[in-house]
């Protein structure tokens, strides 16, 4: 009983939140949408979706709470190292020749993948002549990912992570280690520029070169999938790159041919028109 | 068209060893859709696939996000995700692990538990720790058919036992009787 109750609330809280604050929750994937209201419901000690409701209405602190961790996801420095792997040896070289470097990275979170990508930038020469917008919907994961200030806890497995996705330095000349954190190298961010963006709900902004949007779009159903490929192509370069999560895939059935396929596994694609 | 009938697999620790019992058990008309979750290091997971292939007659894949579950065919959660079931379809998260896991146990039972209700099987098989046990209560609460390796006969008893303490109405079985199970189950 109580279920059937939770799937007439779930859709009425993205509404009402829609509605209220203009954040579209509306087409989000709805079993981890549901699970993450839940946890919220527990956390901030409400007795029901219902009551989030009534609160998250008229309280903008509550509803940034609510953003903060309806968005949460949990990456790391590295993730899936073959793909980076597959980056330096199939992107690399074909970026080699480009004076400049226009980057998107699309729902950014707290930035781990960012700070990764920007060291992969820097050791193939190509940082300098690079600019990263890294981009989320939340801006307090934002200023998480601009402070570069990661548990030093977690560095034993990044470095093994670094060290698998074809690194060429130590992975400890990246950051400076402090009490129980670390921060990141200030110079690897020199050119990244952290901009909130809501894919759901804003524009294309730029014409990128690479376009990095891994493990973002499963949190959204087919139809707004759809849709949001859709500004990822519009947002692309002809020629340019799009990166997808491992068990992501293209869903524009109307552009399968404008892309082709550089790394199946890694989901590496090309613009080609 | 959605498989009639899902069933959900949890094992850590030994798992190899059990899957590789319980997989050629499944028939060529088995219809259902298994789908299993495997506590693995990060990389691993991807070589498992062909190994498993080898003792089963069925189609064995990991399933991309939002891809359709088709009855006969063995489903593989990769490392590193959390996978779903939602409606008749699957999806993925990067939410933090739970339980130190992550593909978690609970969160694949769950979702399943939600979406197909009484036509669910959860079966917990060996493993360290506890992951598992919440997930199976769910399926129990919707009606589902809940299984769980005998303790006494598993490489690691602590996941089972934990299920067993969840659910004491579970049906403890061996890795053969679950098999038969699975090899007798029909529409």
């Amino acid at each position: 009983m109580a279920i059937e109750i939770e799937d007439i609330e779930v859709p009425l809280l993205v509404e009402a939140i829609y509605q209220r604050w203009g954040y579209d929750f509306r087409d989000y994937a709805i079993a981890s949408l549901k699970r993450r209201i839940r946890r919220i419901v527990e956390r901030e000690k409400f007795s029901s979706i219902s009551s989030l409701q009534e609160q998250v209405l008229r309280d903008s602190a509550c509803m940034q709470r609510f953003l903060e961790q309806v968005t949460v996801s949990a990456t790391s420095m590295f993730r899936d190292p073959g793909f980076y792997l597959a980056f330096r040896k199939t992107v690399v070289p074909l970026l080699k020749d480009r004076p400049s470097l226009r980057i998107w990275h699309a729902g950014c979170a707290s930035g781990e993948e960012v700070y990764s990508m920007a060291i992969l930038l820097h050791e193939e020469g190509l940082l300098d002549r690079s600019r990263i917008y890294a981009t989320d919907l939340d801006q307090t994961t934002l200023n998480i990912a601009k402070e570069g200030i990661y548990s030093l806890g977690k560095m034993k497995d990044y470095t093994k992570d670094y060290q698998s996705s074809g690194g060429k330095a130590a992975f400890s000349e990246y950051y400076q280690a402090g009490h129980g954190h670390v921060m990141m190298r200030k110079d690897l961010s020199r050119n990244i520029v952290w901009a909130q963006h809501n894919l759901v709900t804003d524009a294309s902004f730029n014409e990128f070169h690479l376009i990095v949007c891994r493990n973002v779009l499963i949190y959204f159903n087919s139809r707004l999938q759809e849709r949001v490929q859709h500004l990822l192509y519009e947002s692309l370069a002809e020629g340019g790159f799009l990166i997808l999560g491992r068990q992501e895939r293209l869903r524009l059935t109307n552009y399968e041919s404008s892309y082709r396929i550089l790394d199946r596994r890694e989901k590496i694609y090309q613009r080609v028109k | 068209m959605m498989p009639p009938h899902l069933v959900v697999v949890g094992a850590s620790l030994g798992a190899l060893d059990a899957l590789r019992a319980l997989l050629p058990a499944l028939p060529l008309d088995f219809p259902a859709a298994l789908i299993i979750v495997l506590h693995r290091d990060k990389e691993e997971s991807r070589d498992l696939i062909p190994l498993l292939k080898e003792d089963c007659v069925l189609p064995v894949v990991f399933p991309l996000d939002k891809e359709l579950i088709l009855a006969g065919h063995v489903y593989m959660a990769p490392s590193n995700y959390h996978l779903l079931v939602e409606g008749d379809h699957f999806a993925y998260s990067v939410d933090e692990p739970e339980d130190y896991a992550r593909p978690s146990i609970n969160i694949l039972f769950e979702s399943a538990a939600e979406a197909y209700g009484t036509h669910v099987t959860g079966i917990v098989l060996t493993g360290m720790r506890r992951d598992g046990a919440r997930g199976l209560l769910a399926i129990e609460r919707h009606h589902g058919t809940t299984l769980v390796q005998e303790p006494a006969e598993a490489i690691a008893p602590e996941m089972p036992r934990a299920a067993l303490a969840a659910v004491p109405g579970a049906k403890k079985m061996s890795l053969v009787e679950i098999g038969q199970w699975l090899s007798t189950l029909r529409h």
